[in-house]
């Protein structure tokens, strides 16, 4: 076995390891390895890379898959502590660390539990059989006899046992994981299924809790980098007199980039404000009124059948209806709470990184590139940031530290500004959807077709574009990274024929990148919308009309679950609640996530104030089956999530820009949701202890645009399109659905 | 430099700045108080809330100048050694928080309005919370835990 990373000193593995926050249950933080971090592999194919037995009779559980607040850390602990028979509070958690865990994949796609657990599973599930193995032959007892609980390895039918640590010693298991080593039965489960309480909350409660943006180096300097005022400006010059004022301060330019650095925050930040700077004129953005209609007419459009299955009748049959529309879901921001921020330490031999970024091991060969190192010598540590959502700038924030500290020598701090963050965050693109369908009188979809315009993720991008590598012409990586939006683009209902074609975009005008959920918010808020557009043409109950098109029974089920428990009334939308000043209505929507994950059907109910537009949402009623559930409160607080995020994206959310920059910089020119807006939200979890775990981080995000907008058609007769839903969109919309 | 002696979490600091109007957050956080947070320096989000002489304000836009000798409290200082706040505990007990950033400001603006309003309505809630942002989604739980700290609700 090769040692973790023979090209790092020891000496600074062991200053990383010992910067290694872990988080032992119950609360207290603890620093792992004060001295001996074991050489281990990361090979992800083998259990030493996931788990060690410590002398101690703890366990140390490492995950390529990280933290965001969406409790992973107690998730793997559960799945670890259960497969192996051992106490979850014995469990300790290492993640996101390029020397010390396996490259698991970046923790997005909700994949966090559904492929980074499950492997940890295995891996358990093999550490666990070694275990048995080991301890029969030492103690000259058939393996069939022996069982494992509480750490050690025990006899089934009583008599002494033998701890992990002393089966293994000093060893290791030198083991694949093995897809044939058996797994716990889900009916004996003691630790997998309970609401154990997440171990970082306590911390976060009392002011213990370390993020990124409050970690220091001995020595650190703090760098603000200077964006360009447009986007694709060039600079031309910069005036370092300009902060001459400011004590120890000092400007660094490589080509474009611009930075600031000063001994301190605040004189960082204000030397930046007062940094002179001449940059080129650029404005090629596109007009954004225009935006959306322009998307069909991109010259860069390449178009692909998604699906087509099944034929149309040739002649609609009597009573059937032919209808299409359009719906549109503008470039929105991760929004983080937190500017991003990162500490870089690069010297010439080797970098440590310290980043909240999801994809830590993604990001080695992408920072070994542009510092001109070999990927082993770089090395990421994932500490926790300001949530995120898919790739917000803490990876750009942790280029700029990187850049910085590999030009002066020194370890950086670079923390962006909140415009930094609203202005250059990746985003989430913009999509546009054309559908057009048929219904029969009976509530038969005869024909369904799905035309979606949206950028395409470039194929093969060997790394990420960062914005400082590219503004330093440190790189020339350029492509465009978006996640899998193209999923749910169809509807889950029998159809005669279905039909999807996508419009590929090469190009976006603001930099793209996955955003929670990605691409289904949009897709879903549009194939839902126009089942609901078909519901009503065949003057049916929504939710009937739903059921009526299914045959996955666990769509049905959801479905079933959410229209009782909102207590749902059967009949055509919209509603007769005409006249009144406030109208109120209810919709739903249901999505089966990437048709393969996550079921979630959705309700939800809203006032809307005619005169002025403003809806108020009352009521949010989710059920929700992602196979079997780990934690049962922290995949609620995860829907919680996923509903209120969403409501905010749908309601609210729209990045602005003129034609050479993003011009919605603060909250109150891209405002998110706020307590007074909150609904009541019920949530009702199947839980499925023999089915496989799918993720809960994104799936009910998926439903919400459309449920929203159908409730709005219900309560007032108006047909929402275009996202956000803004008071002043629906007061339009109400004006013309009375005149027309 | 000039020095502003500031008192922190019951104790007297020294602040050293050359700028009067150096924002209260970086100095705390300069005195490693790092609980508080930088979310905007605009005072829309709420992330850097401190307690100064009772009332719930906005460490972004509180200079050191127009803090000094005032009585500052921290999320590290809300409660005595070893115990938790109400408003904390409670938190904890509801799993009032997700990433955590904002989590400090929230509980900020928790205890100062149970400090002058001890038995508020959901509602009274929601507006003394109202400008304290939230992204991950953790609101319906971080009423409920204040309508627990409070002795009320379930």
């Amino acid at each position: 076995m090769k040692p973790a990373h023979s090209a790092l000193s020891r000496r600074r593995v062991l200053q990383g390891g010992a910067l290694t926050v872990a988080f032992a249950l119950g609360g207290s933080l603890e620093i792992l390895a004060q001295g001996a971090e074991p050489a281990k592999t990361l090979d992800a194919n083998a259990v030493d890379a996931y788990l060690t037995i410590n002398a101690n009779g703890t366990v140390t559980l490492y995950s390529g898959k990280v933290d965001l607040g969406q409790g992973l850390r107690i998730a793997l602990p559960q799945i670890a502590a259960e497969e192996l028979g051992i106490g979850v509070d014995k469990i300790r958690l290492v993640e996101g660390d390029t020397a010390l865990t396996p490259d698991q994949g970046r923790t997005s796609g909700s994949t966090g539990i559904q492929r980074g657990g499950m492997q940890i599973r295995r891996a358990a599930a093999t550490a666990r059989k070694a275990l048995i193995d080991l301890a029969a032959k030492q103690m000259n007892v058939a393996a069939d006899d022996l069982t494992t609980t509480d750490g050690s390895v025990r006899p089934r039918f009583g008599g002494a046992g033998k701890s992990f640590a002393a089966v293994i010693g000093n060893g290791r298991f030198d083991v694949k994981l093995d897809p044939k080593a058996p797994l716990k039965n889900p009916a004996d489960y003691t630790i997998v299924g309970r609401s154990l309480p997440r171990p970082d909350v306590r911390a976060k409660c009392t002011g213990g809790m370390k993020f990124v943006h409050d970690f220091k180096l001995p020595g650190m300097l703090h760098a603000r980098v200077v964006r360009p005022p447009a986007i694709g400006a060039r600079l031309i010059s910069a005036d370092e007199s300009s902060i001459a004022a400011f004590p120890r301060t000092r400007v660094l330019r490589i080509k474009d980039f611009l930075a600031v650095l000063a001994e301190d925050e605040w004189t960082a930040m204000r030397a930046h404000d007062a940094l002179r700077a001449q940059w080129s004129e650029w404005d090629g953005l596109p007009e954004q009124a225009k935006f959306a209609d322009e998307l069909r007419q991109d010259a860069s459009i390449t178009e692909q059948v998604l699906v087509d299955k099944g034929k149309a009748p040739e002649t609609l049959p009597a009573g059937a209806k032919r209808l299409s529309a359009t719906y549109f879901w503008p470039m929105q921001s991760h929004a983080s709470i937190g500017p991003s921020c990162a500490v870089a330490d690069v010297r010439s031999d080797a970098a440590t990184i310290w980043t909240a970024s999801q994809g830590t091991h993604g990001n080695q060969a992408t920072f070994a590139r542009f510092l001109k190192l070999s990927p082993e010598k770089v090395r990421l540590i994932y500490m926790d940031g300001a949530g995120c959502y898919g790739m917000n700038g803490h990876e750009d924030a942790a280029a700029d530290a990187a850049i910085v500290s590999q030009a002066i020598g020194k370890p950086v701090r670079v923390q962006w500004s909140r415009a930094d963050e609203h202005g250059f965050d990746p985003k989430g693109p913009a999509q546009l959807l054309d559908i057009s369908g048929a219904v029969g009188a009976d509530g038969r979809i005869l024909d369904w077709r799905t035309d979606v315009w949206l950028p395409q993720t470039t194929k093969g991008l060997p790394y990420i574009p960062l914005l400082g590598p590219l503004a330093a012409g440190l790189d020339d990586v350029n492509g465009l990274n978006t996640g899998l939006i193209s999923q749910n683009t169809d509807p889950s209902y029998a159809a005669d024929k279905i039909q999807v074609v996508a419009h590929w975009l090469k190009t976006a005008p603001l930099r793209p990148a996955p955003l929670r959920s990605p691409g289904k918010p949009a897709n879903c808020f549009a194939v839902e919308s126009f089942t609901d557009e078909l519901a009503a043409a065949a003057r049916m109950d929504p939710v009937e009309f739903r059921l009526r098109g299914l045959s996955d029974p666990r769509s049905i089920a959801v479905l079933k679950r959410a229209a009782e428990l909102a207590g749902w009334q059967p009949r055509p939308s919209p509603g007769s609640d005409k006249g009144s000043e406030i109208a109120r209505g209810r919709g739903v929507a249901h999505v089966h996530y990437k048709h393969d994950e996550t079921y979630v059907a959705t309700v939800i109910e809203i006032a809307v104030e005619r005169a002025s537009g403003r809806i108020k949402v009352e009521r949010v009623v989710c059920a929700h089956d992602c196979g079997q559930i780990i934690n049962p409160d922290g995949v609620r607080a995860q829907v919680e999530g996923c509903i209120i995020q969403t409501l905010s994206r749908v309601l609210h959310e729209e990045v602005m820009f003129d034609r050479s920059r993003v011009t919605s910089l603060d909250w109150a020119s891209y405002p998110i949701l706020r307590f007074s807006e909150v609904p009541k939200i019920e949530i009702a979890l199947i839980d499925r202890p023999i089915e496989r775990p799918f993720g809960a981080g994104e799936a009910a995000c998926a439903p919400i645009g459309a449920a929203l907008g159908n409730a709005v058609f219900d309560a007032t007769g108006a047909r929402m399109r275009t996202i956000p839903i803004t008071p002043v969109r629906l007061a339009a919309a109400l004006t013309d659905h009375r005149s027309g | 430099m000039e020095t502003y002696n500031l008192r922190v979490n019951g104790f007297a600091r020294t602040v050293e700045s050359d700028d009067p109007e150096k924002p209260l957050l970086y100095a705390l956080r300069d005195l490693g108080l790092t609980a508080t947070k930088y979310g905007c320096g605009l005072g829309q989000c709420g992330s850097c809330t401190v307690i100064i002489d009772g009332k719930a304000v906005r460490s972004c836009r509180t200079s050191v100048q127009s803090a000094q000798g005032k009585s500052v409290t921290t999320l590290e200082g809300l409660s005595a050694d070893a115990t938790l706040h109400p408003v904390q505990a409670a938190f904890i007990k509801e799993q009032a928080a997700q990433c955590g950033y904002c989590t400090s400001g929230l509980i900020m603006s928790a205890a100062a309005l149970l400090a002058s309003n001890p038995k508020p309505t959901e509602g009274d809630i929601r507006t003394a919370l109202d400008g304290n942002l939230c992204r991950c989604g953790t609101h319906v739980r971080v009423v409920r835990a204040v309508l627990a700290a409070s002795g009320q609700g379930g």
